[in-house]
């Protein structure tokens, strides 16, 4: 056994409210440069729909992430390294620019510039990589929001396999859900194993999964290998990006940017411990349905005494060990299961877990009739199929979804009891296989939700890798490169060191 | 003038390539990369580079150990210089084609495409000239050299070559009298050397190095780096709860379930 802790998040999409709020604070912190204007770290996706970059999740199609192959080895599903190797004068797997879509900017200027007309000037739209004009935007960051487009395109989305889906196609059976995505942080990522120059690290201490700016060198099989999507090719630098989980928020104990505005709090983060020598063996589970379980065996519990121990000396941190008793991840993925990876069926052992959205029952005008199991809704007759959930959440497997979404009725149920009747109706609760102490906890993290309870994160010990004395008078942040800025034209290595612009003293 | 662009120019284009090299891994790492720009379009670079890039790969190792190879060991090995030319020949000329014909689809899709145009630096075209302009040179040789196919003038390339490598005083005179076609191909294949640290070129050296690292040093496939500056004991299994004593630090759950298996 070797015990590691690693940074997780859990998303609550029953409370996402597809404000974009994520995407954009986001955007403007990391991907507001040249070359990764089409990049969204974190982007929102409305379901049913093929999402960004278009239809990432048919891994037929781009072969991302892994494949237990017929002598039951785990290989990227994009190949051997043999294969990575041969593919890398040209790859077969990469989408174009125009599976995201081109990034485009308005003509602003024009706005206030324009002589007298006898129109209103308008702002056109550009090309942010021709610099020419675009004349009809083909594409966007988010172009099915709000179930924009018509069904038979948003319905190749994957997740209605085995879905009689043309019945979603109806204005009376329609149903939507909002999906944040960003970087899985994957316990076993597919984008560092294709990365040929080894730049791709997951972080030992936290987990996080990072691309080495300086080591990268633009093969890009890590975007073919991420099945999520989730590593961008900046073809500005010619360097391969993602999401840092914001890891230098994360380092001092602060939320990732993500996290910290979002304005329906519905993302949590906190510590996981797990076994990293069980990783090999999860991800290579023979049934894909088993390997949601399979993940589950992986983490440890904080709360025995010998993991405890066993954590201790693997060199984690006292604070770290008692945020993963705190963390919120575990309540909801272990405790109360109502939190699942996101695509276990890519084998990547992703580390951002989604609790799937309750919705309205299917059928309004028989609401009454059908489908009461006692005082709540059978969660089968529920607008948003189960299968789909299922589909998306626990490769197909539709009794955990089933049961989480139970739990969740649950809760409201309990409450709902509680606050206006004034009872404590513990058989709700026994229904769910719950306890109302459960439940009122289950209330006050996943429905208070207060910032001390989404947000366990202990800082990280610096103490243990650097002295602090060497650090005085450095850059701070920067892209790569030391004080460099790291974009360079004209300098002799085909591009400049530009001097950092510094703050001066007001006069 | 033919002896400085065939005795010390080599000298100094070897002596720019290497050490600028060198120096710009050292000093900008951030800059060293392949500048694919397959994300841009696709179209045209399947095909091209693949071509271009077998073709020119083939190229470089013949004429790595074609004229780097100690002349007495093909004498050894038996096979005549004739024979040996024929192979040059035959498999420079199909390897040089390929990767022409790669190479023009390249570059017309790069000074064509606006998007590839639009974000392709001077020396991204500049150096794709330059190769381009070596290929037409290095197939426009084989001509000449089905004149003469007894291996004599391969002979002198040869020499010449080692002549550099040796430190050979007289090396640039083996070559005094060979076609021009052949000098402006020594002498663009020189520059070319000498302007490779400063371009994209610069990707070979890591072309070279990824199956190295990624087939023979990387067990696995997965890489976890730690900032941990001292490394930690290794243990194989579970440490066991050996405290009899429950640790107040601990939470109560722990507490009480440390304390129920005590009991058992």
């Amino acid at each position: 056994m070797r015990i590691r802790a690693q940074i997780g998040m859990v998303l609550n999409l029953d409370k996402c409210i597809g404000c974009h709020t994520c995407s954009v604070t986001c955007k403007n912190v990391w991907t507001s440069r040249d070359g990764v204007e089409y990049a969204w770290f974190n982007n929102v996706e409305t379901k049913p729909g093929t999402g960004y970059p278009t239809d990432w999740e048919n891994q037929d199609r781009w072969n991302g992430g892994w494949t237990r192959t017929k002598s039951g080895k785990l290989q990227p599903k994009q190949g051997s390294k043999w294969r990575i190797l041969a593919n890398i004068f040209a790859n077969p797997d990469l989408p174009e620019i125009d599976d995201y879509y081109e990034p485009f900017d308005f003509d602003h200027d024009h706005l206030k510039s324009a002589p007298e007309m006898k129109a209103f000037p308008t702002a056109r739209p550009r090309s942010k990589i021709t610099g020419e004009r675009i004349e009809k935007i083909e594409k966007g960051p988010n172009w099915e929001e709000i179930l924009g487009g018509e069904f038979s395109k948003r319905s190749e989305d994957y997740n209605f396999e085995g879905i009689q889906k043309e019945i979603y196609g109806e204005y009376e059976n329609t149903f939507m859900m909002y999906l944040p995505r960003l970087c899985e942080h994957c316990l076993n990522p597919a984008c560092a194993a294709s990365c040929p120059s080894g730049a791709i690290y997951k972080r030992e201490e936290d987990g996080i999964v990072l691309i080495d700016q300086e080591k990268c060198r633009g093969w890009r099989m890590c975007v073919s290998g991420c099945p999520y999507k989730k590593v961008y090719y900046n073809w500005s630098t010619g360097k391969s990006e993602k999401c840092t989980l914001c890891y230098p928020r994360i380092e001092s104990g602060n939320p990732t940017v993500c996290s910290e505005t979002c304005v329906g709090r519905i993302r949590y983060l906190g510590v996981m411990l797990y076994d990293a020598d069980k990783i090999d063996e999860a991800a290579n589970a023979a049934d894909k349905t088993d390997l949601y379980d399979a993940q589950l065996g992986v983490f440890l519990d904080p709360h025995d005494p010998v993991i405890v121990e066993t954590a201790r000396a693997d060199g984690i941190p006292e604070d770290w060990i008692k945020a993963a008793q705190e963390s919120p991840i575990w309540k909801m993925a272990m405790e109360w299961k109502v939190a699942f990876p996101l695509h276990p069926e890519y084998r990547t052992l992703p580390m951002v877990w989604y609790i799937p959205p309750l919705s309205p029952i299917q059928n309004a005008a028989e609401a009454g009739a059908i489908g009461m199991d006692g005082a709540m809704p059978d969660v089968r007759n529920l607008r948003i199929p189960l299968r789909y959930l299922a589909n998306m959440l626990t490769a197909g497997d539709e009794a955990p979804v089933a049961q989480a979404l139970e739990r969740m009725l649950a809760m409201r149920a309990y409450m709902r009891a509680k606050s206006v009747d004034g009872v404590i109706d513990e058989a709700i609760a026994a229904r769910a296989g719950l306890s109302g102490r459960v439940i009122e906890d289950m209330y006050k993290i996943m429905a208070l939700a207060d910032y001390e309870d989404r947000f366990v994160i202990p800082t990280t010990h610096r103490e243990q890798v650097e002295e602090a004395y060497d650090l005085r008078s450095g850059c701070g942040f920067t892209d790569s490169n030391g004080c460099s800025t790291g974009i360079s034209k004209g300098s002799l290595f085909g591009g400049a060191k530009k001097p950092l612009k510094m703050p001066t003293e007001a006069m | 003038m033919h002896n400085f662009l065939y005795g010390i120019f080599p000298y100094i284009a070897l002596g720019v390539g290497i050490m600028g090299t060198i120096a710009r891994y050292e000093r900008d790492p951030f800059t060293w990369k392949t500048s694919s720009s397959q994300l841009l379009r696709r179209k045209q670079l399947m095909i091209g580079s693949i071509l271009f890039h077998v073709g020119v790969l083939v190229i470089f190792f013949g004429h790595l150990v074609g004229l780097l190879t100690p002349i007495w060991v093909f004498d050894t090995l038996g096979i005549s210089h004739g024979a040996k030319q024929i192979l040059a020949v035959a498999a420079g000329g199909i390897a040089g084609v390929m990767a022409l014909v790669g190479g023009i689809m390249l570059f017309h899709r790069r000074w064509v495409d606006p998007r590839i145009r639009q974000t392709s630096s001077v020396w991204d075209i500049a150096i794709l000239v330059m190769l381009l302009a070596q290929l037409v040179l290095g197939i426009g040789t084989i001509f000449v050299s089905l004149g003469h196919l007894d291996g004599h003038e391969m002979v002198k390339f040869m020499s010449w070559a080692q002549g550099i490598f040796t430190f050979d005083g007289a090396a640039a005179s083996y070559i005094a009298d060979v076609a021009l076609v052949f000098k402006l191909h020594l002498f663009l294949g020189l520059m070319i050397i000498a302007v490779f640290p400063f371009t994209r070129l610069v990707h070979i050296v890591s072309g070279f190095a990824a199956p190295f690292r990624y087939l023979l040093t990387r067990r696995g496939y997965q890489i976890v780096r730690s900032r941990r500056s001292a490394a930690l004991p290794h243990h194989a299994g579970p440490v066991s709860a050996s405290r009899k004593v429950v640790d107040p630090k601990l939470p109560p759950e722990t507490a009480s379930s440390l304390a129920a298996r005590a009991a058992e």
